[in-house]
């Protein structure tokens, strides 16, 4: 069995199968990343392209390091605003890249959709690594595996995310694919942090932190975006670090084996505490370390290797 | 030269409603009724017209549209939207501001008015800026304006967001009598957005714009029509709560007119799932409650006009990523097809989808058009409300092709334009 699309634009397409065959094919790359040499020929003859119109450099990394341990050869392209000419389109600039001969684009943009757009137009994979308030669903796959580390059935779990969710691709993929999977979704923000209908995904919304963690399993804290300041969101760092900061006294509510997450880059001090950050309760390393195995799972997938 | 056109079901809404021929001499109308005999003298040059099985009515009325000219004609000109507006039955159209130079004074006034000649076909009625460069500090010259041949004022893209500008826009439009147009868009509330607000934005990550940003406009503008005693036409409502507002606004006897278009009432924000910009206008497509609204607005007359807001934009203005494209689809050559819906549904009569196409916005901004009335300009259209076609955007005669529409298997279709007497849409 193998993915139905040629591209990965988001979890919510996914099917929870396909989720799962995602899940199963990277547990195998994960052995790869402890050899002592870190590499399979998969890929061996391929190219991907990591397209990021948004800096990033940990989710670059991470996807790059994913392909190279594939044995693909990796192109890093990020234009940066200012050096894309008026008039030359994303899709423009995605065909230049396919005459290249890309095998997998892995694209970051600031518009939503911009990966959906940029899929129908190429002839080559696309990954959607981050599209604007979108989808981030490498993100979402990679905190699914995780979670699977210590708790492996999702079915039946509490799954916590606290943070800006309007403006957050890392929250509406995790949305999607932990209420596939059959997780029990809560939200904590404040109302101005949580977008119209947001419970039409059968997710259940809180705006005092206390009450959302009781009983959790899990915890997602999302980074809080500091330019949001001044636009009326929250009053000041002070006080949304007072109202929705996780410190070691919260977290007694949530279940003694809760496991706490991060997608970073961490704000220590106003969204967690650092105490949290390094306790053996947080796996936010980990994290890091099974992106570059889910990565290389999906490639391997999309790249049409699984369909053998 | 004369015209004879025999046959057809006349519907000149409120005046006449039945088979009946209609004689033009000299670009006016001279007559009208069942079996008209045409004295031997008016034979001459005579061409007749056979709308048997069509209907006869007056050439349609747009209040709100977009030529883009000067200063954007690689999306349109006053030649080719005139060609546009025509094959889609409007002979009259009004045309927003928001070109570059902004019409905001005399010049550009006469300039549109000139090209609109040298073009000919379409009636060009052009709209004033309230605010120099639609800036929203500075009046505009607003008397210059109407000198010029301005019908009315707005910075329809751009609205005033200062409550006090639009009330002093408001009382000095009184001096000439001019219908205040506002695009009712609270900028601080839209903040940015591309789509509306609600689930499906929710979903796809995209910047909302909610109902509220227009609501609290419509509700503004009212309580500055009631307090000035101006003509307020809202444009392209798209929301419940503002067909609630002016509903309530008509029956406390303000003086205001209200506009929809045929996309707010045949789409909903679904429309943006694939994230192609020809689902992108201002205000946005709304939820399946809102378009309910409309239709009950149509039904009832809060609503009094349907306009095109026909907004071209090129190929790859369209292509950008949603949020980044410009707001807008073209809109005169859908219009008629998309009204006949509402007739199907039953929730205009046909005589009534007319009326709102043609004597209801003549009405709004006293335009003598819209009417099929002895000694009125002969602007005509044939219409066959039960052909059925597929709408191919390569077909338009707009520059543009940005719509939602494509594909879209519709019934009723322009047959033949007529202005001034003269035939400038559809074979002789």
């Amino acid at each position: 069995m193998g993915l139905k699309t040629k591209d990965l634009l988001g979890v919510s397409s996914l099917t929870s199968d396909e989720i799962r065959l995602i899940l199963e094919t990277s547990e195998s790359f994960k052995e790869v990343s402890g050899r002592e040499i870190k590499k399979v020929p998969a890929l061996r003859g391929k190219t991907v392209v990591n397209l990021f119109f948004e800096p990033s450099t940990r989710t670059r990394t991470s996807f790059e390091l994913a392909a190279k341990r594939l044995s693909a050869d990796v192109i890093n392209f990020s234009p940066s605003t200012s050096s894309i000419v008026k008039g030359e389109t994303l899709l423009d600039t995605a065909r230049n890249i396919e005459s290249m001969q890309a095998d997998i684009i892995v694209l970051r943009h600031s518009s939503p959709g911009a990966a959906e757009t940029l899929a129908k137009g190429v002839r080559s994979s696309v990954i959607n690594a981050g599209d604007g308030w979108h989808e981030h669903p490498t993100q979402a796959l990679l905190d699914l595996f995780t979670i699977k580390e210590r708790k492996p059935n999702i079915e039946g779990l509490t799954v916590t995310i606290v943070g800006d969710i309007a403006h957050s691709r890392v929250a509406r993929s995790n949305i999607f694919a932990l209420t596939k999977l059959g997780a029990t979704v809560r939200l904590v923000a404040p109302p101005t942090m949580i977008p119209l209908h947001v419970d039409r995904f059968g997710v259940s919304v809180f705006s005092s932190l206390d009450a959302g963690l009781e009983g959790a399993d899990v915890i997602i804290m999302l980074r809080l975006q500091l330019e949001r300041l001044g636009r009326a969101f929250f009053p000041s760092i002070r006080e949304y670090a007072r109202l929705y900061c996780l410190t070691m006294d919260r977290m007694k509510r949530a279940k003694p084996d809760v496991m706490i997450m991060h997608p970073g880059p961490l704000n220590r001090g106003v969204e967690i505490a650092p105490e949290i950050a390094d306790s053996q309760s947080a796996v936010i390393l980990d994290q890091v370390a099974n992106g570059v195995a889910v990565r290389m799972g999906l490639m391997y997938l999309l790249s049409g290797s699984g369909q053998a | 030269m004369n015209m004879l056109i025999r046959g057809g079901t006349v519907i000149d809404p409120g005046q006449f409603h039945g088979l009946g021929d209609v004689f033009i001499r000299a670009g006016k109308i001279e007559a009208i009724g069942e079996h008209l005999s045409i004295a031997e003298s008016d034979m001459v040059e005579l061409t007749i017209i056979d709308a048997q099985g069509l209907v006869v009515a007056p050439g349609f009325v747009d209040l709100h549209a977009h030529l883009r000219e000067p200063g954007f004609e690689h999306k349109e000109t006053i030649e080719t939207g005139a060609s546009s507006a025509v094959a889609g039955g409007f002979t009259s159209v009004c045309c927003m501001p928001n070109t570059s130079p902004v019409n905001d004074n005399q010049a550009v006034t006469e300039f549109i008015l000139s090209r609109a000649k040298q073009a000919g076909k379409a009636n060009i009625f052009p709209i004033g800026a309230i605010t120099k460069g639609s800036e929203g500090v500075e009046l505009a010259e607003i008397g210059d304006l109407f000198a010029a041949g301005c019908v009315a004022i707005s910075d329809d893209g751009r609205p005033v967001m200062n409550s006090q500008v639009m009330r002093r826009a408001m009382e000095y439009a009184q001096a000439f009598d001019l219908p205040v147009v506002d695009h009712c868009e609270c900028l601080h509330l839209s903040d940015g957005g591309c789509m509306n607000e609600g689930f499906v934005s929710t979903e796809l990550g995209m910047p909302g714009i909610p109902n509220a940003s227009e609501d609290v406009m419509v509700a503004r503008n009212i309580a500055l029509a009631e307090l000035t005693g101006a003509r307020l036409h809202l444009a392209h409502l798209s929301t419940a709560g503002s067909v609630r507002l002016t509903r309530q606004a008509k029956a406390n006897g303000i003086p205001v007119t209200a506009e929809v278009c045929p996309h707010h009432f045949s789409l909903t924000d679904e429309a943006a799932r694939d994230f192609h910009a020809n689902a992108k206008m201002s205000p946005p497509l709304r939820s399946a409650a809102d378009v309910e609204a409309l239709k009950e607005g149509l039904a009832d007359d809060t609503i009094d006009t349907i306009a095109t807001d026909h907004a071209p934009h090129a190929i790859q203005e369209k292509q950008m990523e949603f949020d980044k494209a410009p707001f807008g689809i073209v809109g005169f050559e859908t219009a008629f097809p998309l009204t006949m819906a509402l007739v199907e549904e039953g929730v205009l009569s046909l005589e009534r989808a007319i009326e709102k196409l043609t004597s209801a916005p003549a009405r709004a901004f006293s335009l003598k058009k819209g009417t099929l009335a002895v000694g009125s300009d002969a602007d005509v259209v044939l219409l066959d409300p039960s052909h059925s076609w597929v709408i191919d955007p390569t077909q338009f005669h707009s520059k543009s092709q940005n719509t939602p529409f494509t594909g879209w298997n519709v019934k009723g279709k322009v047959i033949k334009t007529i202005v001034a007497g003269t035939i400038v849409y559809g074979s002789d």
